[in-house]
């Protein structure tokens, strides 16, 4: 993975295949800080400690589960490449939470990368769950929540429809730069 | 800047056509995108948003642009298969955007297919 977006990309998969109905994700640059935060909440089925044990060790755990494997532990190598972690709290049958920690100007950071566009892969691709966004820079914050667009779009309502595609991808990018404006 | 009435002018502008894609839905094409880690890792997703952006642009209603998890073929990531109804299906490897768009092009609308970048010539 080249960019922190892929990898969340990837690790709100496997929030959407343990039934999430709902997934918050939350990217908050905390510039002043110097740190970058990524939380990814959702109300899938959770694991037990038993897994959530090894759940971070790709080779424990690819061939037991597939919808795990390699996804976590290739985002919490990137974290601590970075000056940061990942650590992960899930309970059976209420839901899981994934945080990634950076050091916002490490060297080895790897860039956020293209976030308007993994919102709408997973928008697109996963009509039933609905997706808080959540985009923090400092003190500003942008949020798309797919439930309000929902109401808008009605019975009609298709995400995947390359029109409202191509409008939710803007929407999202052009929040996310109004964010960085001076 | 896009904003949420734009939002409410295509959904009415969608309506009609909406109505006419339900009703054909054995007819339409479908192109499945490999979004697995490895999918990811290899590039799928701006593939992906080359479907996407190329069937919006060329207004193809019965053409249908679908995510799926690991085809099993990790090595040759990213994948594409694309399911003509009344066609055997083909499989795409190692795509980019540029042969999404290209595929789009030569196979989804004239109806030939793009024989170099098929598993079948690749793997040879």
């Amino acid at each position: 993975m080249q960019e922190i977006s892929l990898h969340i990309l990837d690790i709100v998969n496997n929030s959407v295949k343990a039934g999430a109905t709902l997934v918050e994700i939350t990217v908050c640059e905390a510039i002043s800080e110097n740190r970058l935060r990524i939380e990814i909440d959702d109300d899938g089925c959770g694991m037990d400690e038993e897994f959530l044990s090894h759940v971070l060790d790709p080779f424990q755990t690819t061939r037991t589960t597939r919808k795990v494997g390699m996804g976590l532990s290739l985002f919490q190598a990137a974290a601590q490449a970075a000056g940061g972690d990942l650590s992960i709290w899930s309970r059976k049958g209420v839901g899981t939470k994934v945080k990634a920690e950076f050091q916002y100007d490490h060297i080895d950071r790897q860039p956020l990368g293209d976030m308007a566009e993994t919102m709408t892969v997973l928008i697109s691709g996963n009509m039933l769950t609905d997706f808080v966004y959540c985009h923090k820079v400092d003190d500003r914050q942008f949020i798309l929540d797919t439930r309000e667009i929902k109401q808008i779009l009605g019975q009609d309502g298709d995400f995947s429809c390359p029109e409202i595609v191509l409008w939710l991808k803007e929407y999202i990018s052009e929040g996310i730069l109004e964010l960085k404006r001076e | 800047m896009k904003s949420l009435a734009e939002l409410e002018e295509i959904r009415n502008r969608m309506r009609n056509q909406v109505n006419l894609r339900k009703e054909d839905e054995s007819s339409a094409t479908r192109i499945v995108v490999g979004m697995a880690t490895c999918g990811i890792a290899a590039g799928a997703r701006p593939v992906l948003n080359a479907l996407v952006e190329e069937v919006g642009k060329r207004g193809l209603a019965d053409v249908a642009v679908t995510q799926t998890g690991c085809i099993g073929m990790c090595r040759l990531e990213p994948i594409v298969e694309v399911m003509v109804p009344g066609q055997e299906k083909v499989t795409y490897v190692k795509m980019t955007a540029e042969k999404a768009q290209r595929v789009v092009a030569e196979h989804i609308v004239n109806g030939n297919v793009v024989t170099e970048y098929t598993i079948g010539a690749v793997e040879q």
